[in-house]
This record gives C-alpha cells, sequence and structure tokens, in this order.
C-alpha cells in the first residue's frame, strides 16, 4: 500500500528537529533509515501529520568510545557500526548480532537508535542494549537530555519511555568486561527474519546475565548464579516469560527453545573456558 | 527542507550516471517515483513492505529497498536501478550468467537481486556460497528457487578474479 499523506520535514540540525518534535507532539513521527517505519506507514498502521527525517542531521552520525561505553549517535546506520573496526572488541555482543538483523540491503539504511526506538519484541539491539545493561540517551528542548537504562526504556510492544516531546539521539553500549564471555544465538523462519526467540548472555565470573527477546512483550534479561542449577533456573525463566502462541510458533516451543538455546549456548561457552584455561580458576 | 502535505517537490538526482528530475509528493515511494516520474520501469514494486527484494535499487553506491525510501529522500543523491547495468544492448556479465544458469523463470524479483549481487561482488571478491546465499536471503524467488542464481554469483566472481590475475 501506499502512506497516508503527511508533511515532511528534513533538518539540517537536531536543535531544529526538536523544536519540530515540540510543536508537533504526537502528531509527529520520527525517520532515521526508516526500514521498520516505512513498513508502518506503507501499511497506513501510523498515520502522522508530520514526517521528521533526522537522516540528514551530521551532528547525529558518529560511533565514539568514551570512558566505558560505545556511544552511537542517531543517524548512524546498522552498516556503519558494522564497519567500525573495533567493535569485536569493544562491544563483541553487538559485533555479534548485527548480522542477524534483517538483511546487508536494510542494515544499509536502518539505524542503531531507530531499532532501539521502534522496540519490537523480537528485535536484536534491544536485546542486546537490555542484556549489556545499555542505555538510551533522550533529549528535548535547551539541551535538556535524561538518560534512560535498557530495561526501563523498553515497556511493550512498540511502546517505550520516550515522551512525544522527546528525540532519541544516542544509544551506549558498555564496553566488554575483561573475563567475560558475549553469546548470541537465535532461531526464526529463515535467516533476516523475525525472532522467534533470540538469546544474548553476558557470562561473568559469579554469574549469566541472559537476555531473551520474540517472547514477551519487551527483551527480559534474568541473572542467573553460576552456583544454581542451571536447567531449574532456565526451565523457571522459560515459564516465568508468560509465552503465547501465534502463527510462527506455539508458546511451549518458545519454552522449549529458551530452556535448550540457554542451556547450548551457557554451557557450550563454560565448556571453552576450561579448555582455554584463560580465566583464573575459581 | 520543508514539503508540505499537498506539494509536489521537484526532486533532482542522478540516476544512472544522468542528472534527471521530477516531482513527487512527501509521501511519495522512491520505486514509484523512479517508475511513474522517470520512466525507469526496470524497477519492479513487489510486497510494498521490505519483505520481498524486487525493489532494490543502489542509493550512493549501496543496495536499498526503493519501496522503504521517499523519494524526496534521495534528492541530491546517486541512484542507479538495474538499466545501469548493461551498455545499450550489451548485457553486462553478471546478467549473461543469469541467463546461461537459468536463474531467472519470470524474472519478477531479477530486477533487485541484480542489484544486490551487483553491490555484493564489488566488496565481496571471492565469495563462498553460504555468503551468496545469505546476501540472497533479503529476496525472494518463487519460481526458480536460488540454486541457478547461486551458481551465477559465484561464476562471475571466479570469472573477474581470473581476469584481474591476467591483466598485471
Amino acid at each position: 500500500m501506499k502512506p497516508a499523506a503527511f508533511d515532511y520535514y528534513r533538518p539540517t540540525t537536531r536543535r531544529e528537529a526538536i523544536e519540530k518534535l515540540i510543536e508537533s507532539g504526537e502528531d509527529a513521527r520520527i525517520i532515521a533509515g526508516g526500514q521498520s517505519l516505512m513498513a508502518v506507514l506503507n501499511m497506513r498502521l501510523s498515520q502522522p501529520r508530520v514526517l521528521i527525517d533526522i537522516s540528514a542531521i551530521e551532528e547525529l552520525r558518529y560511533i565514539e568510545r568514551r570512558d566505558d561505553y560505545l556511544a552511537v549517535g542517531a543517524a548512524t546506520t546498522q552498516a556503519e557500526l558494522a564497519e567500525y573496526a573495533s567493535l569485536t572488541e569493544e562491544v563483541p555482543l553487538v559485533a555479534s548480532v548485527l548480522p542477524w538483523i534483517g538483511h546487508f540491503q536494510t542494515r544499509n539504511r536502518g539505524t542503531v537508535c531507530g531499532s532501539i526506538a521502534h522496540a519490537d519484541p523480537s528485535a536484536e539491539l534491544p536485546l542486546c542494549l537490555t542484556t549489556l545493561g545499555g542505555e538510551v540517551v533522550l533529549e528535548t528542548k535547551r539541551g535538556k537530555s535524561r538518560r534512560v537504562v535498557g530495561s526501563d526504556f523498553f515497556q511493550g510492544v512498540l511502546t517505550t519511555d520516550r515522551q512525544p516531546h522527546e528525540l532519541v539521539t544516542e544509544v551506549r553500549f558498555p564496553l566488554a568486561k575483561a573475563e567475560h564471555r558475549y553469546r548470541f544465538q537465535e532461531v526464526a523462519m529463515r535467516h533476516g527474519d523475525f525472532a522467534i526467540v533470540a538469546l544474548a548472555v553476558d557470562i561473568g565470573e559469579t554469574e549469566y546475565r541472559l537476555g531473551v527477546g520474540g517472547v514477551a512483550d519487551r527483551p527480559v534479561v534474568t541473572s542467573i548464579s553460576r552456583d544454581v542449577d542451571l536447567e531449574d533456573a532456565l526451565n523457571a525463566l522459560a515459564w516465568s516469560l508468560e509465552a503465547q502462541d501465534d502463527i510462527h510458533a506455539s508458546a511451549a516451543y518458545r519454552r522449549h527453545l529458551v530452556r535448550e538455546m540457554g542451556r547450548r549456548l551457557i554451557t557450550e561457552e563454560t565448556a571453552r573456558e576450561e579448555t582455554d584455561d584463560v580465566r583464573p580458576s575459581r | 527542507m520543508y514539503v508540505r502535505v499537498d506539494e509536489r517537490h521537484r526532486v533532482a538526482l542522478t540516476l544512472n550516471g544522468r542528472e534527471r528530475s521530477g516531482y513527487a509528493e512527501p509521501r511519495t515511494q522512491l520505486c514509484d517515483f523512479l517508475r511513474h516520474q522517470l520512466g525507469a520501469t526496470g524497477t519492479h514494486v513487489g510486497c510494498e513492505h521490505g519483505v520481498c527484494g524486487a525493489c532494490t535499487v543502489m542509493v550512493d553506491g549501496r543496495a536499498t529497498r526503493s519501496c522503504l525510501m521517499l523519494a524526496v529522500q534521495v534528492e541530491g543523491r546517486r541512484v542507479e536501478t538495474v538499466e545501469s547495468l548493461s551498455d545499450e544492448d550489451e548485457l553486462s556479465d553478471l546478467q549473461r550468467a543469469f541467463r546461461e544458469h537459468h536463474a531467472l523463470q519470470c524474472g519478477f524479483c531479477t530486477a533487485g537481486i541484480l542489484m544486490s549481487c551487483h553491490e555484493f561482488l564489488g566488496r565481496v571478491l571471492e565469495p563462498n556460497e553460504a555468503q551468496v546465499r545469505d546476501m540472497l536471503s533479503g529476496h525472494l524467488c518463487r519460481c526458480t528457487g536460488y540454486t541457478g542464481i547461486v551458481q551465477a554469483v559465484l561464476d562471475v566472481a571466479r570469472a573477474r578474479q581470473n581476469n584481474r590475475q591476467e591483466t598485471p
């Protein structure tokens, strides 16, 4: 289908974008890469009065390593982040996740912040941000900004803590911790489709932080101590997500994937720890 | 840049190496603009929500779904469509390989697939089959299946590699 009619505004500074956003409120939608929003507009699931295109705002196009996190500006595409040379060392979880986001043709335009602002419950980047404890930076007028951690930002299907007058200007992924290992896996109908279940794990010295996408209405992260029985913990986690049946998979299959993929991701990695002997023995 | 809802904005771009312009409303998709305003009907429109890949074109050298982009967004940019691949009556090596390997039947998906392959082969000089299949995962072909397409792409990559080695 074709989108319903709207005004189109393409500012070149964040200030102009935010001013228009404040003026238009809920009548406006922000478009960056448009790889989710354009489909939504084409199907007329959303009919904004004005579309604010932030893709030409050069001051929002950056990838910067600061202190203990990697900052990604709102105009930066997924392809640009994938081409960032030290991503594998700095945020290995994101490096391993990027090839799973859509297809290279959509990553060429789709943005990192846009995927997070869109908040699809099966999307990979929201899962990464939540699992790593990363933050979203929201800006409003006169340079006023606030930071929200991923677990508070995502509030439901396509629903976030962003207020109508706020612009997502940046996301911050914590840098990899020494001694930690990061793994990702997902099951989908075909590569690049929406995940039926996606798992991301941060394997630390005393606990596993396991993030689950595609099951609940938002990414859910659970800490599992290394001292408890892993299979029991995964089973409890699988039931706690209140999985639903849909045309892609049954609730029971989703629970099965959480248990089975979770067990494999963690035990394969911990088995490697023992053989690699990279970590000091506990 | 501000374009009002009912305004027809003049969009100037470089299409297949030539300066072109046409008129578009804010909501006009790039694929419709290319076909209806500029007459570049080689680009096909399939699902209109980014799933099938039939409408893939190159924007500033990168394969892009033209149904997920607005015409007003390509102002001042460089766009290549399937028409850019061949010179006059001469098919490109990629197009010839598609014919030789029976990589198309109805041809509806082909224009988009060729544009993805074009960017891919420029970037990955010695691809393996898994890489080619991953690249093609963004496209749907409902008649031939993908085997012929994969063979065509691998064939072109090998031939270009041989040519590079022969020319000093």
